[in-house]
C-alpha cells in the first residue's frame, strides 16, 4: 500500500465505518488494492473481516467515511455464506447465468476451469456439496472476467485436502486472468504464499505486512499435505502503527488479539 | 346455461388473473411473503369501506388501500418488529376494521361475502378489461425486472455486487402482489386471493428444473385450476373464491401424491 496513489488502486476506502444494528463493526480503516494484488485479511471470529467485504463490494454502505471502486471496475464475488431457498429450484447452470446471460460453451469452460465436470451444469444448486458449491461460486465470478476476485473465506466447512486444492485452484485462475484477489482466511496460520500483503482486522486494521513463504518449513506442508506444493504460507507481519502491546504473536485466533479494541 | 355471459367474463377474469398469478406467485414462495399477500388482501376489504363511506368507486378504495398497505409495509420493514409480527397486526387490523366499517354503513345493503370469497356475478366486461390491463402490467414488470429479482432473491449481497438495488426490487413485488389483489377480490376474494398466489406455484416447485420453467407451470397450473373451479361454482352455484382455490388444493394434493408414488416405486 505504501507508494500507491489512488488512481491506482482498484477499490479505495478512506476512514470507513459500517454500524449494522447499531453497533460499530468496523471503524477508520483505510484501504487500497492495486493491479494484480493479493491481499489477505485475517483476524478473530466477529473481528469484522465480512462486513469489511460486503463493504468493499458495495453490499453494506458505510455509515461513515467512504468507498470508492474505479469505473468500471469488474469484481468477481465469492460471498461467505450464500443459502439457497429449497422452494427455488435452480441448476448450476442457470445459477452461473445471473444476471447476465451466459453462453453453454463459457459456462462449461467455467466449470472446467474450477474443475467441476460439465455435466454437473444440469444439477441443482442445492444438491451439490460443500467443495462443490464453492467451486461453483468461484465459477460463477469468473465468468464475469472481473479485475478483481473478492472471496470472504472461500473454504469455510472444507476439509484440509480440500482447503488446499481450493487455494491452488485460486492460484491457477489468478495467473490466467490477472486480476486481484482480496480474500477473507478464517485460518490465521496459512495464507497464500502468494499474497502480497495480509491485513488484520480486528474491528479496524490493526497491523499489516507480507507473507513469508515455508517452503523450508516441513510441519506446514505435513499438516496439509504435500498436494499443496508450497501454496500454503506462514503469515509474518510488522505492527505498523505503533499499537504493539507486547502480545505474542501466536495468532491462535484469541478475541482481542490484535490490541482489541473493537467497540 | 355455460355459454351464460357472466360467466363468460367470469371466465376471461379468472384467466387473465392466473396468467400474472402463477409467476407473481413464485416470487411469493421463493421469498416468503405468503403473510403480506394476506395484509395486502384485508387492507382491500378496508377500501371497500372507505370507498363506500367517501362515494368512490370500489376498485378505486381497494388499489389505493391495497397500495398502501404495500408502502406501510415496506417502510416498516426493519424496523424493529419482526416481519411477520408487523404483518400480522396490520392484516387483521385493516380487515377487522373494513368488516366494522362494512357492517356500519350496511343500510347500502353491501354484500360482505361477496368481497370475502368472490362473486362471479360481480364481474362485468369493464371489470374484465381491468383485470386484463393489470395483468399485462404485472407481465410486463417480471419480464423487464426478472433477471433482477431473480438475482436478489438469490442473495441480495450478490445482487448488490452487481449493482442491483434489492431494496427497488423488492418495491417492484410488493406493489405487484398489491395490484394483484386489487384486481383479484371481485373473483377470488380476500380471504383466498393468496391461495391463488401460493397454491399453483407450490405445485409447480417439484415438476419443475429452472425458475423459469417454475414461473410457466404456475401459470399453467392456476389457468386450469381456476377454469376448472369456475365452472364447478357455476354449476353448483358456489361462491367462486372457494371453488377456485379447492380446484387448486386438489391439484397440489394430486402431484404430491404422485411424487409419493414415484418415491415408493424407485425404493
Amino acid at each position: 500500500m505504501p507508494g500507491m496513489s489512488d488512481t491506482m488502486s482498484l477499490i479505495t476506502a478512506r476512514n470507513l465505518t459500517i454500524r449494522l444494528e447499531g453497533r460499530t463493526i468496523l471503524h477508520d480503516v483505510d484501504f487500497m488494492i492495486g493491479e494484480g494484488e493479493i491481499v489477505t485479511v485475517v483476524g478473530p471470529n466477529g473481528s469484522g473481516k465480512s462486513t469489511f467485504m460486503r463493504a468493499l463490494v458495495g453490499a453494506l454502505s458505510p455509515a461513515r467515511g467512504s468507498v470508492t471502486r474505479r469505473s468500471g471496475l469488474r469484481i468477481g464475488y465469492v460471498p461467505q455464506v450464500l443459502h439457497i431457498d429449497r422452494t427455488l429450484p435452480l441448476t448450476v447452470a442457470r445459477f452461473l447465468s445471473l444476471p447476465t446471460g451466459r453462453s453453454k460453451s463459457e459456462i462449461t469452460a467455467a466449470l472446467t476451469e474450477t474443475g467441476i465436470p460439465p455435466e454437473v451444469a444440469a444439477h441443482q444448486v442445492a444438491a451439490l456439496s460443500g467443495g462443490q458449491f464453492q467451486r461453483v461460486l468461484l465459477a460463477r465470478a469468473l465468468l464475469g472476467d472481473p479485475h478483481l476476485l473478492v472471496l470472504d473465506e472461500p473454504t469455510k466447512g472444507l476439509d484440509q485436502p480440500g482447503v488446499a486444492a481450493f487455494y491452488l485452484l485460486v492460484e491457477q485462475v489468478r495467473r490466467r486472468l490477472g486480476c486481484a484477489v482480496l480474500m477473507v482466511s478464517h485460518d490465521l496460520h496459512v495464507v497464500m504464499s502468494a499474497s502480497d500483503r495480509v491485513i488484520c482486522i480486528n474491528g479496524h486494521i490493526c497491523c499489516e505486512g507480507a507473507p513469508v513463504v515455508v517452503s523450508q518449513a516441513p510441519e506446514y506442508r505435513a499438516m496439509f499435505g504435500q498436494g499443496t506444493r508450497g501454496a500454503l504460507a506462514l503469515y509474518q507481519h510488522d505492527h505498523d502503527h505503533g499499537h504493539d502491546h507486547g502480545h505474542d504473536h501466536s495468532h491462535d485466533n484469541r478475541p482481542g488479539h490484535c490490541g482489541g479494541d473493537a467497540p | 346455461m355455460i355459454l351464460d355471459a357472466f360467466f363468460f367474463s367470469a371466465l376471461l377474469a379468472g384467466i387473465g388473473i392466473a396468467l400474472a398469478a402463477g409467476p407473481l406467485g413464485c416470487f411469493v414462495v421463493w421469498r416468503r411473503m405468503a403473510y403480506f399477500g394476506d395484509a395486502t388482501a384485508h387492507a382491500a376489504i378496508l377500501g371497500v369501506a372507505l370507498a363506500l363511506a367517501f362515494d368512490t368507486a370500489v376498485s378505486f378504495g381497494v388499489i389505493a388501500s391495497a397500495v398502501g398497505m404495500a408502502l406501510a409495509v415496506f417502510m416498516l420493514t426493519g424496523r424493529g418488529l419482526a416481519i411477520d409480527t408487523l404483518l400480522g397486526v396490520a392484516a387483521h387490523s385493516a380487515l377487522a376494521f373494513g368488516v366494522l366499517a362494512l357492517s356500519l354503513t350496511g343500510e347500502r345493503g353491501i354484500d360482505l361475502e361477496a368481497y370475502l370469497f368472490g362473486d362471479i356475478l360481480n364481474v362485468s366486461m369493464r371489470d374484465v378489461g381491468l383485470i386484463w390491463a393489470g395483468a399485462a402490467l404485472i407481465g410486463s414488470l417480471l419480464i423487464w425486472r426478472w433477471s433482477s429479482l431473480l438475482t436478489a432473491t438469490v442473495s441480495e449481497d450478490l445482487a448488490r455486487a452487481e449493482g442491483i438495488r434489492p431494496d427497488r426490487e423488492r418495491l417492484i413485488l410488493m406493489l405487484a402482489v398489491a395490484l394483484l389483489v386489487a384486481m383479484s377480490i371481485e373473483v377470488v376474494g380476500a380471504l383466498l386471493v393468496t391461495a391463488l398466489l401460493v397454491i399453483p406455484a407450490a405445485t409447480a416447485r417439484s415438476l419443475a428444473a429452472t425458475p423459469e420453467g417454475m414461473a410457466i407451470l404456475a401459470a399453467v397450473l392456476a389457468v386450469s385450476a381456476t377454469s376448472l373451479g369456475l365452472v364447478a361454482a357455476f354449476i353448483w352455484d358456489a361462491p367462486a373464491g372457494p371453488a377456485i382455490v379447492s380446484a387448486s388444493a386438489l391439484g397440489f394434493g394430486a402431484v404430491g401424491l404422485l411424487h409419493v408414488g414415484k418415491r415408493i416405486h424407485l425404493e
